[in-house]
């Protein structure tokens, strides 16, 4: 793996779970949602997109988005992508110690777990 | 009590629409992309070229509905459920589309990847087993 590739799997997994957290923490901010009906909907998701958190998490995914796309130009599909299975360890971090969510053992556990099979997967 | 478990309830639903956009989005994107056929070269005009046909394309229209759908699941259920509960749980789809290409498509699935379909559901299992939502109920 090349230095440019490194760095490139580097910014895409930090920039799609800062992209995700930025997400989670603006709903948060918006509090439960406790209604499904099409007009309860659409006034949840108009109010959830006056949350700035939001824009930052779009901008984020943009970002990790344009970033793959570039590094799929000279890298192979089946290194990138178990690389990027990573990103549930730096995600749940970011969630422990940035949303301030309790992630005990057991979780702790499935998501390293998760993170062998989907790089298993996508190598295979 | 029973407001834990319609917590719950909510949640395995959302993640399972979530799981169920998601995939069929992507394999609709794909089926559509791949029926257009490649881009001819990367001048200004062939790039605007691709693109309007693109948008002529039912399949990647309704694969972008699909993913819309999948990302309004996402939103609702990041709403009360914690992302380290929600990211793991919603993995389950990487296993989904591997069976289903095997089941319906007859692809062929190698050893190493039936691996990693199984760990991913025993990582699922035991994520699925905490509470969504640590930050009210612990």
């Amino acid at each position: 793996m090349t230095a440019r590739t490194a760095l490139f799997i580097t910014i895409i997994v930090f920039t799609s779970q800062g992209g995700d957290l930025a997400l989670s923490y603006a709903m948060k901010k918006m509090g439960e949602v406790r209604s499904f009906g099409p007009r309860h909907l659409l006034k949840t998701l108009g109010r959830a997109f006056q949350i700035g958190w939001m824009w930052v998490g779009i901008g984020l995914m943009a970002v990790a988005f344009f970033s793959l796309l570039a590094l799929l130009s000279w890298a192979n599909v089946s290194l990138v992508v178990p690389a990027t299975a990573s990103s549930y360890i730096v995600g749940t971090l970011g969630a422990q110690f940035l949303l301030g969510e309790r992630v005990d053992k057991v979780r702790w556990i499935g998501v390293l777990i998760v993170c062998l099979g989907v790089a298993f997967v996508c190598a295979g | 009590m029973t407001e834990r478990k319609t917590l719950r309830g909510k949640t395995y639903v959302l993640l399972a629409l979530m799981v169920v956009f998601g995939s069929a989005g992507d394999v609709m994107l794909s089926h559509g992309m791949k029926k257009l056929g490649g881009l001819d070269g990367w001048s200004f005009e062939e790039v605007l070229l691709f693109f309007s046909r693109t948008l002529t394309s039912g399949t990647v229209w309704l694969g972008i509905a699909m993913l819309l759908l999948f990302f309004i699941s996402y939103l609702l259920v990041l709403s009360w459920a914690d992302f380290s509960y929600v990211s793991p749980a919603s993995a389950v789809g990487y296993a989904l589309v591997a069976v289903m290409g095997y089941i319906f498509l007859g692809e062929h699935v190698p050893p190493i990847r039936w691996l990693g379909i199984g760990l991913i559901c025993a990582g699922v299992a035991l994520v699925g087993g905490t509470h969504p939502n640590t930050r009210q109920n612990g």
